[in-house]
């Protein structure tokens, strides 16, 4: 299984992982707080042995971890935010924006790729949270835009793992046009009849939710991901009480037909091949299925 | 009355001091009426020439600000609201149906904030649940089974951020609008009235016109939510204002709206009647604009319009 290649990949730029989980023999279950071996946590692709937390994960281990051979090739990795605002709170934007590229080594939240699945070509997009929280400014709008249009143009499945705070307020509106940009282009994917499949990992919440991650065609959630519009504590502050247990999480939407499945990691590969043999690689109802 | 905002407090203060002075009937004082009434158009051209986007803001939200229905009522004939979402629900604080604007048939669709107390709960505030979004759609959709053109009045806080809203999908909610108004082969002219709060605007302002009144605002979040998050603090809200760069006049110039649609000197309350019909000038070139174009050069225009949303640099 491909799990098994991303510890054998060499890898340039390792502290982005770091900053998601800690290096060392053993590592601490932020669900259950158990202290675990780490290679027990690695063999079972970054899920809990006790509880089945599913621990972050950054974007190009997400991808390493999916693909056949842990191979992607990612396009428009240079694209990086020009600060359209010059936004500044406590600290510039500019300056977060150097100092989270430092951190992941990318240039902003989202690594867009061409990558085989199966042996089948599929365009993928992976969100990195490590970076501003995933959050989503232009250039994230732009990548995953340009992705949706490569899909289309090329006629392959477009895949999308989602993990994201939302729209980027430093980036104003320009973060919520992406939205719509975003969501015109999968429209067209829509309109041409190519798949186009949404992984919802934790957390998704915002202006990612409420465009393209709702928009699949299958849309695919991890356990116990949090899943929503408005955050837990905006909610909580309108209603004046407190969210019931589970209220959010993956399950729930399950239960509330918001998501076709909760797949864990171990089975995600797997599961998205069936999938896009029983979407798009396999026969038409016109065609002759091959032996 | 007492000022609504702060910074209207001089003009309240003239206009209540004209009201007493025509309330005597004395024919003697109508020359100082009049020389009053004149210092009160210069006095609120002063106050609005140089508002700061918090001031903008305030202005945006003020309670005596032309609503949807005012729109519909100054500018359209033979209003039919059509209700429901034929899922769960009609939601109030969204309006949807049809209309005559100039003698032709359209689409209208709007937030809807109330202005008394019962009225704003029945409005929710402007907040529409997913049922709204659904409706909204839904008519949409039927402006373009009869080739009616779809005008849309923005102004809400924000999608309800409510636990049932939550249930029932918000967030698919908002996304599929945004999906299929992109496919919509009719013309759709979108104009931020009051507040555009993130989503919750969007989900109805995908067209092939974006226009924003003067004194609108338009925006990912609300200065207070941006604030609370990156100051943890609300009296944070006037700096963060400045920089979310929400007004009409920064949003033209980031190319996110196509027009800025002036407002009478003191705002759209001051003079809603002349507020009112200056939009109606807009809506009305800008369709005959559009009427030119076929179904599928109205979807590629608007593919256009938002591909080119958002600033970059192609290198690190
Ligand atoms: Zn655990």
């Amino acid at each position: 299984m491909a799990w098994f290649h991303k510890a054998k990949k060499p890898r340039a730029r390792s502290d982005g992982r770091r900053s998601h989980i800690p290096e060392g023999l053993w590592i601490k279950c932020q669900g259950c707080g158990e202290v675990i071996y780490r290679k027990e946590v690695i063999r079972r692709a970054w899920i809990c042995p006790k509880c089945s937390y599913h621990f972050h994960l950054s974007a190009a281990q997400r991808l390493e971890a999916l693909l056949d051979d842990g191979h992607y090739d990612a396009f428009d990795a240079s694209l990086a935010s020009i600060d359209p605002l010059k936004f500044r709170d406590k600290k510039a934007y500019r300056d977060r924006l150097r100092d989270y590229q430092s951190r992941t080594g990318l240039g902003d939240a989202v690594i867009c790729a061409e990558a085989r699945l199966g042996g089948h070509p599929i365009v993928i997009c992976a969100m990195e949270y490590a970076f501003m929280g995933g959050s989503m400014g232009s250039v994230v709008g732009e990548k995953i835009t340009r992705a949706a249009e490569r899909a289309l143009a090329a006629r392959v499945p477009l895949i999308v793992i989602s993990t994201s705070g939302g729209a980027r307020m430093q980036e104003g509106a320009l973060s919520l046009m992406q939205m719509a940009k975003i969501s015109a282009a999968l429209a067209r994917l829509h309109e041409a009849g190519v798949p186009f499949i949404s992984i919802l990992a934790d957390p998704t919440t915002g202006g990612v939710t409420a465009s393209y991650a709702m928009l699949g065609d299958v849309n695919i959630a991890e356990p116990g991901a949090l899943i929503g519009f408005a955050g837990p504590r905006v909610i909580e502050q309108t209603i004046h009480q407190k969210l019931p247990p589970g209220f959010q999480r993956a399950e729930f939407l399950l239960e509330h037909g918001m998501v076709d499945m909760v797949v864990d990691r171990g089975t995600m590969r797997k599961t998205l091949i069936e999938l896009l043999e029983l979407l798009w690689f396999g026969p038409r109802y016109d065609e002759e299925p091959v032996a | 009355m007492s000022a609504a905002v702060p910074f209207e407090k001089p003009i309240v203060e003239l206009e209540q001091k004209i009201e007493e002075l025509a309330g005597l009937s004395d024919p003697a004082l109508a020359e100082e009426i009049a020389r009053l009434r004149g210092q009160l158009v210069e006095l609120r051209r002063k106050i609005y020439s140089r508002l700061d986007p918090w001031q903008i803001t305030q202005v945006a939200r003020h309670p005596r600000r032309p609503y949807t229905l005012d729109y519909i009522e100054g500018l359209m004939e033979g209003w039919q609201e059509l209700h429901g979402d034929r899922r769960f629900a009609d939601d109030r604080s969204l309006l949807a149906g049809f209309a005559f604007f100039k003698g032709r048939p359209v689409a209208v669709i709007g937030h809807q904030k109330g202005r008394q107390t019962r009225q704003k709960i029945e409005r929710n505030f402007g907040m529409p649940r997913p049922e709204g979004y659904r409706k909204a759609l839904r008519v949409m959709q039927l402006a373009e089974k009869f080739g009616r053109p779809i005008i849309a009045f923005v102004d809400t806080p924000g999608a309800y951020p409510g636990l049932d809203a939550e249930e029932r999908g918000q967030a698919e909610a908002i996304a599929t609008n945004l999906r299929e108004m992109a496919r919509l082969r009719v013309p759709v002219v979108v104009t931020v009235t009051g507040e555009g709060g993130s989503g919750g605007a969007l989900a109805i302002a995908v067209g092939n016109r974006i226009n924003m009144l003067e004194f609108a605002i338009y925006s990912v979040i609300s200065p207070e939510g941006c604030a609370s998050i990156l100051w943890r603090d609300a009296g944070k809200a006037e700096e963060m204002a400045r920089a979310l760069k929400l007004t009409a006049r920064d949003l033209k110039e980031l190319d996110v709206i196509d027009e800025v649609i002036e407002e009478p000197p003191g705002g759209a309350h001051s003079d809603a009647q002349s507020a009112i019909s200056g939009l109606g000038q807009v809506l009305e070139r800008q369709l005959g604009e559009l009427a030119t174009l076929g179904p599928e050069e109205l979807v590629e225009q608007r593919y256009e319009r938002f591909r080119r949303m958002g600033r970059f640099s192609e290198v690190l």
